[in-house]
């Protein structure tokens, strides 16, 4: 028994560490994208957005429905990904404005507790429904891209894994333009800061609602295509636990910080790896690696503790 | 004088109490054999939705009286199941009788409640949401993957042949005869649970004009105000947050002795959420509201499992889209609804909608 532990350890040096990190940075950008969404509709009007997570299940879907039908046709593979990853983040805007404009503008000034009571009804609604359309087994994925594995210093990494992150990166630079740059951006800071000042100065409040709404469904169905095409696998289900991490690294941020949100997200994508790849190490093979989804939550609580509103949230009062 | 200053029971006139106390109490004795005419299946669900009366009822504690979001609700309510399954059972062969285990599993939910509160009631609102839900998850996985290398929870097999609740030799498992009417298992568990969910009612009635109850009504309100009042806003959250624990952990052990069995599979986050539903839909604080709530979502799926499948065959003929998820995309459009024309509740408190009327306008 000693003898065994000391070869597992043996065997986590450095390359572990390498690897665990490429692992955690791919998590941590699918995360961060997923956390924008969540972040962006609580910063503005105060609301957990519990259907988020089924919406990037619905973008994963759709992208992989629009892959097969196009994958016989001898187009280019790229460009198939190019038309999924267009089409899914089409559906999931126009998802995201629905779900505002049907579920939530209705309960805009009705008790804390009841648009959340409605965003879950509409996360079962929407995963039955998904179920309907796809099936209750797992998807697999097309393959679209040929997989090369680059090896550096005994880690290795694939060209997919260096898509995701670039282009989480590229999308993540668009968000900070659009919100500190543009118009549009400007009307949504004000109406963060105080709704009803920003509604005097002109800003039409339902629109800058329903902007964050599709934009973060825009953003979450990016994070959806990225989820599929690196496990390569998709279910009616996944939505909820990806939803649930995304929004532990909001919160983990500081909800309602677009900043925070980022960071928020690679940082949990780090500490699951990390987490995963040497619990067993750390707790002398007592727990083991499918304890990898409690790293979240302990972390969280942990940041909590010290910091009750997140690593960059603002010190404000109770808005409720 | 005198007689304005004691506190007399509210009657409204051309009312007698009495009578609607007795045709309740009728209905209540006559639930259990008018179910049974349908299967003993029937039982079951009546069993059921006293258990999420309980349930919701004490998540009402903490929600609606003290106005904490706890999502992890049922990590109490796993506690309690799992204190009776492992105490009585040959998992480790200890087999204590349930007056022991019931407080106790109360008394370990309760210590979970503090631990879980203590480092995280200074947190505001929808941060506390999300501690309490990864606690819950939390103790769901530990409970899934306890297994090794001590077998403590038997992972996710679960851990079955949980003893029945009994009395010396008498035990609610068995059907037995009293004065000439048969009683099976589920019809006795039913008015074990009907005492049980009525001790919790009384506690939640007099809690609610207790100065307790009030301190937690003025927290709800305003924190800081409570504060400024002179209330231990800290200590009395704590309190909020262990006696709905404890609640959760009885109604964990009665859960556990009427099934048999417990797995990690019914203590995940939506049956969290679908105790939370309970009291939002039902009406956030007030009594009759949050019963109601319960008893309607534990039947609604129930009735739709039982009535999708016959609709369809004598609509269509044959089954064209899948019962099961049928049943909970019908589930989660009536939450959607009943928020949306309804938004404190089907039967909120007379305060909370003028309140809500008042905010209106």
């Amino acid at each position: 028994m000693v003898r065994h532990q000391r070869l597992v350890a043996e065997s986590l040096t450095m390359d572990t560490l390498l690897q665990q990190l490429i692992n955690g940075l791919t998590l941590g950008a699918v995360y961060a994208l997923v956390a924008l969404g969540y972040t962006m509709v609580y910063g503005i009007i105060g609301l957990i957005n519990f259907a988020h997570g089924e919406v990037v299940m619905i973008g994963t879907m759709v992208a992989f429905t629009v892959i097969v039908f196009f994958a016989g046709s001898g187009m280019p593979p790229l460009l198939i990904l190019g038309v999924g990853l267009l089409v899914s983040v089409v559906v999931c805007m126009v998802l995201g404005w629905a779900l505002e404009r049907v579920a939530y503008r209705p309960l805009r000034h009705a008790p804390r507790l009841t648009p959340l009571i409605t965003a879950i009804g509409m996360s079962i609604v929407l995963q039955n429904v998904a179920m309907l359309i796809w099936g209750r087994n797992y998807i697999t994925f097309p393959p679209m891209i040929n997989k090369q594995i680059y090896e550096v210093g005994g880690a290795s990494f694939t060209n997919v894994q260096v898509a995701i992150v670039s282009l989480a990166a590229l999308v993540m630079l668009g968000l900070i333009y659009l919100v500190h740059r543009t118009r549009i951006g400007m009307a949504m800071r004000a109406t963060a800061q105080n709704p009803h000042v920003a509604s005097l100065m002109g800003v039409d409040i339902n629109r800058v609602i329903a902007m964050a709404f599709i934009i973060g469904s825009a953003l979450g169905a990016v994070a959806g295509c990225m989820v599929g095409s690196y496990y390569e696998i998709a279910h009616y289900q996944m939505g909820f636990m990806l939803g649930l991490k995304a929004f532990t690294a909001a919160v983990l941020g500081g909800i309602g910080n677009l900043a925070g949100a980022m960071a928020g997200g690679l940082l949990l994508g780090l500490i699951e790896a990390l987490g995963a790849g040497y619990i067993g190490d750390l707790t002398g093979n007592f727990l083991g690696s499918h304890y990898q989804d409690i790293f979240a939550f302990i972390v969280l609580i942990i940041v909590l503790m010290f910091r009750p509103s997140g690593l960059f949230g603002e010190r404000t009062g109770d808005r409720a | 004088m005198n007689g304005h200053l004691k506190r007399r029971p509210v009657l409204i006139p051309g009312q007698r109490p009495w009578l609607g106390f007795l045709l309740l109490a009728a209905v209540l004795v006559a639930v259990p054999f008018v179910a049974a005419l349908g299967g003993q299946a029937w039982v079951r669900i009546a069993n059921f939705s006293i258990l999420y009366i309980f349930l919701a009822l004490g998540l009402n504690i903490v929600v609606g009286y003290a106005g904490l979001l706890d999502l992890g609700y049922v990590a109490f309510y796993a506690v309690g199941a799992y204190t009776y399954a492992l105490l009585a059972s040959p998992h480790f062969g200890i087999h204590l009788p349930f007056w022991v285990i019931l407080p106790l599993g109360a008394g370990l939910a309760c210590i979970f409640g503090v631990l879980l509160g203590a480092p995280t009631l200074k947190l505001r609102g929808d941060y506390l949401a999300i501690v309490t839900l990864g606690f819950g998850e939390i103790v769901r996985i530990f409970m899934n993957n306890l297994n090794a290398p001590i077998n403590v929870t038997n992972g996710a097999q679960g851990i079955t042949l949980i003893d029945p609740i009994r009395i010396g030799d008498f035990s609610f498992a068995q059907t037995s005869t009293f004065l000439g009417v048969s009683f099976s298992g589920p019809q006795k568990y039913y008015f074990l649970l009907v005492a049980l969910a009525l001790l919790v009612i009384v506690v939640n009635m007099r809690l609610q004009d207790s100065r307790i109850g009030r301190a937690w009504q003025a927290i709800r309100e305003d924190e800081v105000a409570a504060k400024a009042c002179g209330i231990n806003t800290r200590n009395i959250k704590l309190l909020a947050f262990a006696m709905g624990a404890s609640f959760g952990g009885i109604a964990g052990g009665v859960f556990s002795a009427m099934q048999g069995f417990v797995s990690p599979e019914s203590f995940s986050l939506m049956e969290s959420i679908t105790i939370l539903a309970m009291v939002v839909l039902g009406g956030m604080g007030h009594i009759p509201g949050v019963i109601l709530g319960a008893v309607l979502l534990t039947g609604l799926p129930e009735a739709l499992r039982y009535g999708i499948e016959p609709l369809q065959r004598g609509l269509f003929g044959r089954m064209i889209i899948d019962p099961e998820s049928l049943r909970m995309l019908i589930f989660g459009l009536a939450l959607v609804l009943v928020m949306r024309f309804r938004p404190a509740g089907l039967w909120p408190s007379s305060q909370r909608r003028r309140e809500l009327a008042e905010s209106a306008d």
